[in-house]
């Protein structure tokens, strides 16, 4: 058993099967809470709660900060948060079951992890900054955006990908 | 009639419970699917791996065709969906700076989660990177607030902004996702095999 786990480590649902699954998921969220999907939400939620503690002041004089903070409740108290929450379970539950769980770095053989880690914390800079002025990421904008035919979801989704695909050979060295 | 929870059929009090259980079933799809690997995730970018085209673009048509129907139905009432307001110039600058991301850091956010869970450390440094890029857009929101609020154009569907028919449009986009999916396999076919 085990000896097959380890070499069935890296063998994943066909992914139509997967997207399948992921939108009656969609149709079910909606269906119960009239809202899509969403991740990057709880990020900000973070960020907020972590803000407000360390400054609260800062926190309400600042435009942004101030629409997420309410006196009465926190502001992890919130739908995004308790999702975000399930998505870290149940990715947790899946790598498990299929042997994938363990601390490590992954990177192109041509590449050190060193670069990979810096590249990954400017990406994910840039994907932060990116999901703020959109109002959402690929999954809250582009995903369940597309669900309900919203136009800036199709928009977010075409700019994401667009870029992606424009800027892909500048960045080929770290993948391929 | 659905949305269940905003109807009053469920009650608002069961709210964090179902979130907690439909983000499971999230992040166990997308654990399944392979999103936990940016290797894999890139190699839509570059070509060698097509899962994430197929994921998600099997996931928009499953969910639109599924949300269309049950609306056509009466099990559902489409104009009750919340939907994503469209601010223009936001949604095309932020998508682009997204995309640069994307490509760049291997994860988008909802996938990076999944990687952290697993225990990969680049992902808990992009999460970490995400949240950066949270704090410098809220510091210096003076600056990007003309674009964040900027160009609204409201909660818009296709419907409104074409005139065209909702059917129409979501048969057309079914036909031309399964020519694409059909042309990512050629294209795979014809691309150097990356391991991984």
């Amino acid at each position: 058993m085990r000896v097959k786990n380890k070499t069935n480590r890296h063998i994943y649902w066909n992914p139509y099967f997967g997207g399948f699954l992921l939108g009656i998921l969609i149709i079910f969220t909606f269906y119960i809470t009239g809202r899509g999907l969403g991740a990057s939400g709880a990020m900000k939620s973070g960020v907020v709660t972590i803000v407000d503690a360390v400054t609260h002041s800062h926190a309400t004089d600042n435009d942004y900060y101030k629409q997420f903070i309410s006196e009465d409740k926190s502001s992890m108290n919130n739908w995004l948060v308790f999702e975000t929450l399930g998505v870290i379970i149940g990715a947790f539950i899946s790598g498990g079951l299929s042997g994938r769980i363990g601390l490590r770095v992954q990177h192109s053989p041509k590449i050190t992890s060193k670069r990979r880690l810096a590249f990954a914390l400017g990406g994910g800079l840039l994907f932060g900054l990116g999901a703020q002025i959109a109002r959402g990421c690929t999954s809250g904008a582009a995903l369940s955006g597309m669900a309900v035919l919203s136009t800036g979801g199709f928009i977010t989704m075409l700019a994401i990908f667009g870029t992606g695909y424009l800027v892909a050979y500048f960045f080929r060295k770290n993948w391929i | 009639m659905g949305p269940l929870i905003p109807n009053g059929i469920i009650p608002a009090e069961w709210d964090s419970i179902i979130a907690l259980l439909i983000g499971l079933v999230f992040g166990f799809v997308l654990e399944a699917s392979g999103f936990s690997s940016s290797r894999k995730l890139a190699g839509v970018f570059y070509g060698y791996d097509f899962a994430v085209l197929k994921v998600f673009f099997t996931a928009a048509l499953v969910s639109l065709i599924g949300l269309y129907y049950m609306d056509y139905l009466g099990y559902v009432d489409i104009t009750q969906m919340y939907v994503h307001p469209t601010y223009l110039w936001g949604a095309i600058i932020g998508g682009a700076i997204m995309g640069v991301g994307f490509v760049a850091g291997g994860f988008c956010p909802g996938t990076s989660l999944c990687a952290v869970a697993i225990g990969k450390v680049d992902a808990i440094v992009y999460v970490v990177g995400i949240m950066i890029g949270v704090l410098i857009f809220s510091e210096l929101f003076s600056f990007f607030q003309p674009l964040y609020e900027g160009s609204f154009m409201g909660n818009i569907t296709l419907v409104d902004s074409f005139d065209i028919n909702p059917y129409w449009f979501i048969f057309i986009f079914t036909v031309l996702a399964i020519g694409i999916f059909a042309l990512s396999d050629k294209i795979r076919a014809s691309v150097k095999k990356v391991f991984y």
